[in-house]
């Protein structure tokens, strides 16, 4: 994961002007290079974002990341108005189309305050200035004189004036080139629990997804894709469909092999969206199926442990792995099988577009709108400026709807039927045919010498890379995938990090905190192992393993700070009692991860009873330097905890044949409320730069509660999910 | 030709009688905050109140529809505002699209049960997936509503 460059503080302001009445202010801050090296070949970075203050006094501010719950149309612009002084019931904010003029608009990669953060405090700075100099010029005082407050700029004698009266005067301004941040301890939003902005409109259904579109002589479509991963049509019978009221067309749509490229099939068009459906399922397909069909999940396990089971590619290697080995007083060795996910966002995918000759609009739940253009732009070989992608709200997204297929595909059939179309997936769709999070088995063999200390550590993993998605036949990790393995916080003095090979067999996606989640649970459960081999307490042995406090060795501009993962840890421990007496067959479980720059610890308590899990309470800690809102964070960190649930209980995607077993919410279970335990979540309080906040819930999550049921049972599974061993 | 009624107004619809009332919504009269979410009356995203109790409204033809009142997110009851009222205030959505399905789900709880125990708020609201993981704060609203009601 790559630096921040440099601030070039001159290109920080780009324009300054009127437009619809109001004073328009643009920045051109800086390049932010790319998270990892998932996108790095495939987006431009040029930020340029938006304040436009009219002169009623409304505050119209631009998100240019999407909003899929995280909360980021919030917690963005409350950074701007609260550097701004501004009165947050004058803000409105307006949702950014897909444009390099914003910046990267990636909402993944947990990046989206944790990169913009500065950029939008000097952006609110910037117009309080402004507005400063212009009230301080029209009553020809000194600058010095006057504060700003509240949307108001007050002179010291009392009198004052309110922003939006300022607005014709301040586009005569020049914009300073330096300005002053507020001191942290003034923060009026940042740090505080401001509540979503959108909160009203989501609880009454008028927020606008991309399900929920609308627009004159919009058709929708139904799409039959093969099932098995790179299928294509070898003939379609579509007299019954077309026989079925509210059918208007049957047509095909083409497989584009590339990352974003839709997986092609044929479409229904219809009056409504039932009868598409239902038109769907009256086709009559062959297939030319694809090479995938060899791949069958058990045997393809199989093969990735074998692969883990003998020496692979050297990630890292620190002092003698095999003298630490002899040396032992002690070896210990386990291996872990994790199948693969899906995203199963409760918003399918889904798309509205009109394509009208080289004119195209778009309509979606999209993370990345940038991509979504640039893929549009190019299946129409027209320009980019002739594509307008609106990002509606997202009904959820973790990563899948980064991957904008869904669009490209409806893209493809309004063209081919020469007018506005919804493409909606069913659930089935979305099950069967994602960018799944990717199987792993991974090997790990520790040395323990005769005082209970590690003094090797092994970790060996193969799963199919998301890089295959990107380079077809790619078949170890990218750099990026290994880290999450080779930065393993532990000072252990022979240390030795392998990949082994594995091919993809579907498309391989990223979900909610990625790799972190194998590895995570890996790194997490093999300690609490080594612990019980070394007979120590496992949260005593854990905070030895990590050892000394120091910065770990990163790439990074971020600190990866072990003194920070300790603390997490014993205050996720303290706060979840793990000193006290817990009722009769009660245990915890601990898990610490670094993911996203934070770092994150769980503590669990469940008990076994009958063979069934409870789990009781969560306890959740998290270190994501400055605050921003710690409301949001706080809902982060419990929707995270369901989400580390829901896969430890029930998540598994199969293949038989190259087809995905799994298809509705039947058989690809999440979590309900009934087991939904109580969540306490602590923020450490900081004023390091703010890190992830989305993502690096959820890797703590599963192996705490593998941890849990080993110390209150004495039974350690290796493998998830947890309904596969009748434990849920 | 099908007459319906929603949020207290009268829609004649003509289509197939065994649309599931959730497309009739959605496609047909254009009230989209009612959610598909599985199409299998699994995820309770689709919840509308009949006559007052939360159906899945993926499943329900419209002809078994004729003569009932529907009322969906966009209409206004008692229980159903008084709810909406404790979700802003515990700011419960996240992305917010289960969220119609899980209000109709607990109006339709607090219709039948003004006090319900745990338990019973945990097996009726366990018809509805929050993808999100809201469901504490859900629980909290609930709570809250309901001890609001009681002292009012």
């Amino acid at each position: 994961m790559a630096p921040i460059k440099n601030i070039s503080r001159r290109g920080f302001i780009k324009g300054i002007g009127l437009a619809s009445g109001g004073l328009v202010l643009a920045s051109s801050a800086y390049s932010f290079s790319n998270f990892g090296s998932k996108e790095e070949d495939i987006l431009e970075f040029n930020p340029n974002l938006f304040v436009q203050l009219n002169s009623n006094g409304s505050l119209i501010l631009v998100a240019s990341r999407s909003e899929m719950g995280q909360g980021v149309r919030t917690s963005l612009t409350s950074v701007i108005a609260d550097e701004m002084e501004a009165d947050w019931d004058k803000v409105i904010v307006k949702q950014a189309t897909g444009d390099a003029k914003y910046g990267n608009q990636n909402t993944d990669g947990s990046r989206s305050v944790r990169t913009l953060f500065e950029t939008m405090r000097k952006m609110g700075a910037t117009v309080k200035a402004v507005l400063i100099t212009a009230a301080a010029k029209s009553w020809k005082v000194p600058e010095s004189e006057c504060i700003a407050k509240n949307h108001f700029i007050i002179h010291s004698s009392g009198k004052k004036i309110g922003f939006g009266d300022l607005v014709e005067i301040a586009k005569e301004i020049s914009i300073p080139e330096n300005v002053i941040l507020k001191d942290p301890k003034d923060f009026k939003f940042i740090g505080k629990k401001l509540p979503s902005i959108d909160v009203e409109n989501l609880s009454n259904g008028s927020a606008v997804f991309g399900l929920d579109k609308r627009v004159p002589n919009m058709k929708f479509a139904a799409i039959k894709r093969c099932s098995v991963a790179f299928g294509t049509v070898k003939s379609v019978d579509k007299t019954e469909a077309l026989k079925i009221n509210g059918v208007l067309d049957v047509v095909e749509v083409p497989m584009l092999i590339k990352a974003f490229g839709p997986l092609g099939g044929v479409a229904v068009i219809a009056t409504n969206t039932w009868a598409a459906f239902k038109g769907r399922d009256a086709l009559k397909i062959e297939w030319n199926y694809s090479k995938n069909t060899s791949y069958n999940s058990e045997t393809f396990m199989d093969s990735i442990t074998a692969n883990v089971h003998k020496p692979g590619k050297v990630e890292k290697s620190i002092g003698n792995i095999d003298n630490a080995f002899k040396k032992a007083n002690k070896t210990h060795e386990a291996t872990y099988k994790l199948p693969h996910l899906a995203h199963a966002p409760m918003e399918v995918p889904n798309a509205v577009v009109s394509v009208k000759g080289d004119i195209c609009e778009v309509w979606a739940p999209i993370q990345s709108p940038q991509a979504a253009r640039r893929e549009v732009a190019n299946f129409l070989e027209t320009d980019q400026s002739n594509v307008t992608i609106n990002v509606t709200f997202l009904g959820g997204g973790f990563g899948r709807k980064a991957k904008p297929d869904f669009i490209v595909e409806a893209t493809a059939v309004s063209k081919a039927i020469n007018g506005p179309v919804q493409v909606v997936w069913s659930r089935e769709d979305d099950i069967q045919h994602s960018y799944y999070h990717t199987v792993s088995s991974q090997f790990l063999k520790g040395a323990i010498d005769k005082n209970g200390k590690v003094t090797g550590w092994l970790h060996r993993f193969a799963l199919p890379t998301i890089g295959s998605t990107f380079t077809p036949g790619r078949d170890l990790p990218q750099p990026w995938e290994a880290r999450s393995a080779t930065d393993v916080p532990y000072d252990i003095p022979n240390l030795q990090i392998e990949a082994g090979k594995a091919d993809a067999h579907v498309r391989i996606g990223w979900l909610r905190s990625v790799i972190n989640i194998p590895h995570g649970f890996a790194i997490n459960v093999f300690a609490d192992e080594l612990a019980h081999e070394a007979g120590k307490d496992p949260l005593e042995f854990r905070l030895n393993l990590i050892g000394k406090d120091r910065i770990q060795e990163t790439k990074d501009a971020y600190k990866y700070d072990t003194s920070k993962l300790k603390h997490v840890l014993k205050t996720a421990a303290k706060n979840a009692g793990y000193d006290k007496q817990l009722p009769e067959g009660h245990a915890i479980g601990l898990a610490v991860h670094y993911s996203f720059y934070s770092h994150v610890a769980a503590a669990i308590e469940v008990s076994v009873t009958n063979g069934k899990l409870t789990i009781h309470k969560i306890s959740v800690v998290i270190d994501c330097g400055t605050a921003i809102n710690r409301d949001t964070i706080t809902a982060q960190m419990e929707g995270a905890a369901i989400f580390g649930m829901s896969l430890a209980y029930y998540g598994k995607i199969t293949a038989k044949d190259g087809a995905i077993e799994q298809s509705n919410f039947h058989n690809y279970q999440v979590l309900r409320m009934p087991n939904a335990p109580k969540i306490q979540v602590e923020i450490v309080n900081s004023n390091d730069k703010p890190t992830g906040v989305g993502e690096p819930g959820v890797p703590v999550i599963a192996p705490a509660i593998i941890n849990a049921i080993f110390k209150a049972t004495g039974k350690r599974y290796r493998t998830l999910p947890l309904s596969d061993h009748g434990l849920v | 030709m099908i007459t319906l009624k929603i949020n207290g107004k009268e829609h004649s619809v003509d289509v197939d009688p065994t649309m599931p009332l959730l497309w009739v919504i959605r496609d047909i009269i254009g009230f989209t905050g009612t959610k598909f979410g599985c199409g299998k009356g699994l995820c309770g995203a689709c919840m509308v109140l009949m006559d007052g109790n939360a159906i899945n409204s993926c499943q329900m033809p419209i002809s078994a529809i004729q003569g009932k009142e529907i009322v969906t997110i966009e209409g206004k009851t008692e229980n159903l505002q008084a709810l909406q009222k404790s979700w802003a205030e515990f700011n419960v959505p996240q992305c917010g699209f289960c969220q119609s399905g899980q209000l109709i789900t607990a109006t339709s709880m607090l219709n039948n049960n003004p006090n319900p125990s745990e338990d019973e708020v945990n097996g009726n609201m366990s018809r509805n997936i929050c993808r999100c993981g809201t469901y504490t704060r859900i629980k909290e609203a609930i709570t809250h509503c309901v001890e609001l009601k009681n002292k009012g």
